[in-house]
């Protein structure tokens, strides 16, 4: 008996493994022509991890004070061994974990996968996407580097035009009336503790909700599937779906290595709080279509604030889409198709925004 | 009392009320501004050269202190009755005679007690300068085409030399004295140049006032003075850089061509940098080679002329090394590494080259040489650091291409695995 039985046989012995996995030896997964968007889920968990590993790697050398932290990134970057590429490895997966959660967020939604029983599951990514969102913010401030500085002051600024709360979210965020060594300190802690336990906790419930209501199939294929039922296809999640799963990882892990060999990752220099802000000051690319929104809306908006105004229409659009299984009524395909227009609105706004905002000086 | 007494008596109370009555006209600080200006009234209207415009006397500053025509012209403005307002009996003096003009303006900008009531800045001393000028000095010879207050301030616009629309505001001095030395006509009987402002608009100086607009750049005034305007002589002319050029015309003082320039009656500085048309030196100026200055004087053979081949391959090894791991650094930059540190570095390698190009000032070799080899250890080390930062980033791409080998190694394991376990006919 080799050394994987043996160990197999201790744990059944003990916590009756085989019945633990049970499960996921009869799960599985539709086998069809839009079957690759499937991998994107499993992507995004897989940088996720990569994040998880390359932030503790991280927080061995990291200093997050005002006067330490660019400098401490600097030391990671040129002295420690590997700190260039395990910096530079978080810096891209965090940018790619945002590209595949929006991504696998519209293929679910224009693959109609939340439909029901899967609203909660959908609720649960949702919350997960905002939470990556809350990731990208606060990890950007924490190499004190001039363009992230200028960027939080800006967002903390716009967050502070939220109607009625907006004072006290932005000092609650700035940790006082300025972006200081407070607000470095309190994105810090969001960074490395809160929002990573918040996601974990996440991440264990859709993992668990995917499991208990399996993988959806698209309704056009269910049709067809129901009228000739021969052509239904299915794999073993394990180890069939779980191997070409690995795949897809290996190729991600790949793009991440090449990304961080050939375009490591710019620190740029120190902030300066008592230097005026330089041209140019953008936040990070998935924030851009809001950002480029905000910046055209007029100050004001008949007798309302222009920003505040876009902050609300923001705040709207985002809780209509967290609920937005709840507003496709069982089996009616003309909300499908309102909702599949929506999304390629969606898609097509930020996609237009987010050029324009580059574009545009 | 006779009669005779009470004449004499009520003559002498006559003058010193007329004195009084003048000093009060003078000083216009204490006195009413007449509503009426009846001078205004009529030379706002008339052509030149007799018409003043309202624009012109408003924007004036002594007439936006209180002062009026009457203060420099005489007569009385209150007057609409032109043989009163300009009339004997109100002192009135009509065009004021150019050689009149800057004992004119002295009359109060020499007066310190009242210079201090408007502008307690203001120097007192112009007239005093204007009078060791070239300019007062021929005026007082009885050439009226020298240039006086007025030829430089202006007439009834005059603003203070801050306003940037002044004609004396440091950017338009050149322009200004150029109205009268440009002009090769105006100028004939003098026997001077006149293309100074030509060769001065093409130096360094003019571009450092004009394009970069630094006011402390200088301009005609501040080489040759401004009212004792006059070419600073020979032996004056390393004091008048130095006011600016301090460290150059240190090392100068501590060299060997103090002396000899002293002896040829050369003019320190000029000779090599020439006056009006001042170039940014560049450092073909040293050495042996066909533009260099030394040449004029050093040939082949003499010290001074191994001095300078040496001194300029010094400043070229040095540019060189520079140049090199600058080339070193950016490639490293581009690709993508961190190199802020040997970047930031780079300045102390140009400081140096910066020194040992002051230091030349010395005309020694070996003092050269220190600045020299401070700047070549900086370099030197910024461009280790950058080939170093290069080989990092080759030992990187390397182990990319074995971690990718790898990646698509075990893709393609994975691959056959599959097609292994799903193959129906095993």
């Amino acid at each position: 008996m080799n050394v994987f039985a043996r160990v197999r046989d201790w744990l059944d012995e003990r916590f009756g493994w085989a019945e633990m996995i049970a499960p996921l030896r009869k799960k599985t997964v539709p086998q069809h022509r839009y079957s690759y968007w499937y991998y994107l889920g499993g992507i995004t968990l897989f940088l996720f991890l990569v994040q998880v590993g390359t932030g503790m790697l991280l927080l061995l050398y990291y200093k997050p004070t005002a006067n330490e932290a660019f400098e401490s990134v600097q030391h990671i970057m040129t002295q420690v061994k590997f700190g260039w590429l395990v910096r530079s490895i978080h810096s891209w997966a965090a940018n790619l974990m945002v590209f595949t959660a929006f991504a696998h967020m519209f293929s679910v939604l224009f693959l109609h996968a939340y439909r029901k029983p899967r609203e909660l599951t959908w609720v649960s990514g949702m919350a997960l996407l905002f939470l990556v969102m809350g990731f990208g913010f606060s990890g950007y401030l924490l190499p004190w580097n001039t363009l992230a500085f200028f960027a939080t002051k800006v967002g903390t600024d716009i967050a502070g035009q939220v109607p009625l709360i907006g004072a006290q979210l932005k000092i609650l965020l700035r940790g006082g009336e300025e972006v200081t060594g407070a607000t470095l300190t309190r994105f810090f802690g969001l960074h490395v503790a809160l929002l990573p336990g918040l996601t974990t906790l996440l991440i264990a419930l859709h993992l668990a909700l995917v499991q208990k209501f399996g993988i959806s199939v698209p309704p056009s294929l269910e049709a067809e599937w129901s009228a000739q039922p021969v052509e239904r296809r299915e794999m073993k999640f394990f180890p069939n779906f779980f191997l070409r799963e690995l795949m897809a990882w290996y190729i991600a892990l790949g793009v991440l290595g090449a990304l961080a060999a050939l375009a490591p990752w710019e620190l740029g220099t120190k902030a300066d709080p008592f230097a005026p802000a330089p041209a140019g000051i953008r936040p990070e690319w998935y924030f851009m279509f809001m950002f480029q929104t905000l910046k055209l809306i007029p100050a004001k908006v008949w007798f309302v604030d222009g920003e505040a105004l876009g902050i609300l229409t923001f705040s709207g659009a985002a809780l209509v889409w967290l609920v937005l299984p709840f507003l496709e009524r069982e089996g009616s395909r003309r909300a499908r198709q309102w909702l599949f227009g929506a999304g390629i609105f969606a898609l097509a706004y930020m996609a237009v925004m987010t050029v324009y905002g580059y574009v545009a000086k | 009392m006779t009669q005779g007494s009470l004449k004499l008596l009520l003559r002498t109370l006559g003058i010193l009320l007329l004195f009084a009555l003048v000093l009060a006209g003078a000083s216009p600080i204490h006195a009413q501004t007449p509503a009426k200006n009846s001078c205004l009234d009529c030379h706002s209207i008339m052509p030149e050269p007799l018409g003043v415009t309202t624009e012109q006397f408003t924007a004036d500053i002594h007439s936006q202190k209180g002062f009026t025509c009457a203060n420099c012209h005489g007569g009385d403005p209150a007057s609409d009755d032109p043989t009163v307002s300009m009339g004997r009996a109100a002192g009135f003096k009509g065009k004021i005679a150019r050689a009149q003009v800057p004992a004119l303006c002295a009359s109060c900008h020499s007066n310190a007690a009242m210079i201090r009531r408007y502008n307690p800045s203001l120097r007192t001393d112009q007239f005093s300068q204007y009078q060791t000028s070239v300019h007062g000095q021929l005026l007082v010879r009885g050439n009226s085409k020298v240039a006086v207050c007025t030829d430089c301030h202006s007439v009834h616009g005059i603003r203070p030399a801050s306003d940037s629309r002044s004609s004396v505001h440091p950017v338009n001095v050149a322009k200004t004295c150029a109205r009268c030395h440009a002009d090769s006509d105006y100028m004939k009987g003098f026997s001077i140049p006149t293309d100074q402002f030509a060769s001065y608009s093409a130096s360094v100086h003019h571009e450092a006032l004009t394009v970069r607009g630094d006011l402390s750049a200088p301009t005609c005034t501040t080489c040759h003075g401004n009212h004792g305007a006059a070419p600073p002589g020979v032996a004056s002319v390393e004091n008048v850089c130095a006011t600016c050029h301090v460290f150059q015309a240190q090392l100068f003082d501590t060299s060997r061509h103090k002396e000899a320039f002293a002896a040829m009656q050369l003019p320190g500085c000029v000779t090599c940098h020439s006056n009006h048309r001042i170039q940014r030196p560049s450092d073909d100026m040293i050495g042996t080679n066909a533009e260099a200055v030394c040449i004029t004087c050093h040939s082949d053979g003499d010290a001074g002329f191994a001095a300078a081949a040496n001194m300029r391959a010094q400043l070229d090894g040095l540019v060189k090394a520079i140049h090199q791991a600058q080339e070193v650094l950016d490639r490293a930059e581009q690709s993508g590494m961190e190199i802020s540190g040997p970047k930031l570095n780079q300045a102390q390698a140009r400081d140096a080259l910066t020194k040992a190009r002051v230091t030349i000032h010395s005309f020694q070799p070996g003092r050269v040489a220190e600045d020299i080899q401070e700047g070549l250890k900086a370099s030197s080390a910024n461009l280790q650091a950058g080939m170093e930062a290069l080989a990092e980033r080759d030992y990187r791409r390397i182990g990319l291409a074995v971690s990718l080998l790898t990646i698509v190694l075990v893709l393609i394991a994975l691959r056959l695995y599959i097609r292994k376990i799903e193959n129906p006919n095993p």
